[in-house]
């Protein structure tokens, strides 16, 4: 259980970095330049396509087989698991979390951003009135799942070690040759961190999309947890 | 309301989607009070003349000046034109209230949000003065209990006439309406053409891009009547629809049943 505040921020934080990273990355997509453009979808191919263990491992082992690398600033960050972990993990979340926030902006009802420029609203009035909040209401559900799969990736930082949940479980069962009780445990701290987030970030749906539901009514707390 | 300004100009509107010129030079001015019904069969360009008042598509050439102040366009390196000044073009564009075919309201705001939010935040009013204002508007346009709805809640119909009042609740002075009825059940169309007619009484200066051929002749003090990005014909509804001096405009009317 003590290992449970790691994991919890080794999550946290490549979430965060991932994700504005993936609004970068977002930006650039759909900046309408073409080398901007380019780098974006590129960066998604790549990271997409590429197993996360594989980027880890390149980015802990792979990086600091370069003697140039060593010796540069980055190095004191580029030598400690927790920065490199962090590091690969925020990479990879960000390919995904930019290609929700694409399909969110593109799932937006063109109608509804020209009556915006019809009332004289434009840049970021128009983005933060209009266009963000219909986003972000569109690209919840597949945010949800992201972050609950970035939870269950964090398992791998195990392997470059750090003492996360996944790696004290590995210890408790080479020590006590106990098998399947310490997996079990993990699972189900897993199970619970991530039911809640989902309880979480469906209560936060549900106050979001009023909209969408069948008559006005004040929203219930009682009903979503 | 009466001056010598007026309300909207139009000169020599022209716009090309590729090959196809859909606008080859249209010319229009609206007085304060007019009320001008745009016709024409599909594909006549009146919908892309509505939207290249307000530069929801950039015309290739021409002039837009709205009482008075004419839109500063520039043309980019590429060829292609933009407006001069973003904040005059949204000055101006917060000037002509626009109506769309497809309603258009912002689904995840109720119908009163939808009224106040470019009040708010495109005229910087006091959110007081809007939300009264905006609740006189519902009620003139017959929907005051649906204030706190969201526009799913809501009719076809119902929905037109938020949108109506969302436009109106800008304080313009020229209101654009592209096919307000064509999106609606034959028997929501009433109640969206009394809001409209009521307004035309009061003397509001509308542009209204329809298929209704009563409310073309019943209610506007002029028709255009677009053909192939041409004005074929124009003049008041009794000249026009009486004595058509078109055949075109005359062979229109027959098949649109009046």
């Amino acid at each position: 259980m003590g290992a449970l505040p790691l994991t919890l921020e080794v999550w946290f934080l490549s979430v965060v970095f991932g994700g504005l990273l993936a609004l970068g990355l977002t930006w650039a997509r759909a900046s309408g330049n073409w080398p901007l453009e380019g780098i974006s979808r590129a960066y998604v191919f790549v990271f997409r396509g590429t197993p996360l263990l594989v980027q880890l491992f390149v980015v802990y082992y792979g990086l600091a087989s370069f003697a140039a690398v060593r010796a540069s600033i980055f190095w004191p960050f580029l030598r400690d698991a927790f920065s490199c972990a962090v590091l690969a993990l925020a990479l990879c979340t960000a390919a995904y979390q930019s290609e929700i926030f694409r399909m969110a902006l593109a799932a937006i009802p063109a109608g509804q951003i020209e009556a915006a420029r019809a009332c004289g609203m434009s840049g970021p009035t128009l983005f933060r009135r209009v266009v963000f909040p219909i986003a972000l209401r569109q690209a919840l559900p597949a945010y949800t799942t992201e972050l609950i799969s970035m939870m269950k990736a964090t398992a791998l930082v195990s392997l470059v070690t750090l003492w996360d949940v996944m790696s004290v479980a590995l210890k408790i069962r080479n020590d006590t040759l106990v098998t399947y009780t310490p997996l079990l445990i993990a699972g189900a701290i897993y199970f619970v961190v991530n039911y809640c987030l989902a309880r979480a970030f469906a209560a936060l749906e549900f106050f979001l999309s009023p909209h969408l539901r069948d008559r006005p009514m004040p929203a219930k707390v009682a009903d979503v947890l | 309301m009466c001056s010598d300004v007026p309300a909207l100009v139009v000169e020599n509107m022209r716009k090309r989607f590729g090959a196809h010129e859909v606008l080859k030079g249209v010319s229009l001015t609206a007085r304060e009070g007019d009320v001008i019904s745009i016709l024409g069969a599909s594909g006549s360009g009146k919908s892309t003349f509505l939207r290249c008042i307000n530069l929801l598509e950039t015309p290739d050439e021409g002039a837009v000046t709205v009482a008075g102040e004419t839109l500063r366009m520039r043309t980019r390196r590429d060829g292609r034109r933009e407006a001069a000044d973003r904040r005059q073009l949204d000055r101006i564009r917060s000037e002509l209230g626009m109506v769309f075919q497809s309603f258009n309201l912002w689904s995840h705001m109720t119908i009163l949000e939808n009224l106040v939010e470019a009040p708010i935040h495109v005229q910087k009013r006091s959110r007081a003065e809007c939300v009264e204002e905006a609740k006189a508007l519902l009620e003139k346009v017959g929907i005051a209990d649906k204030a706190d709805y969201y526009p799913a809640h809501l009719s076809g119909g119902q929905q037109q006439r938020a949108a109506i009042a969302r436009a109106l609740a800008m304080r313009p002075k020229v209101m654009l309406f592209d096919e307000p009825t064509s999106a609606l059940d034959p028997e929501l169309v009433g109640e969206v053409l009394r809001v409209m007619r009521r307004l035309a009484e009061e003397g509001r200066t509308m542009l209204v891009v329809t298929h209704e051929m009563g409310f073309a002749r019943d209610v506007s003090s002029r028709v255009v009547f677009l053909h192939q990005g041409l004005v074929e014909a124009e003049g008041p509804p009794a000249d026009l629809f009486g004595a058509p001096k078109s055949d075109r405009f005359a062979r229109f009317i027959a098949k649109e049943g009046r």
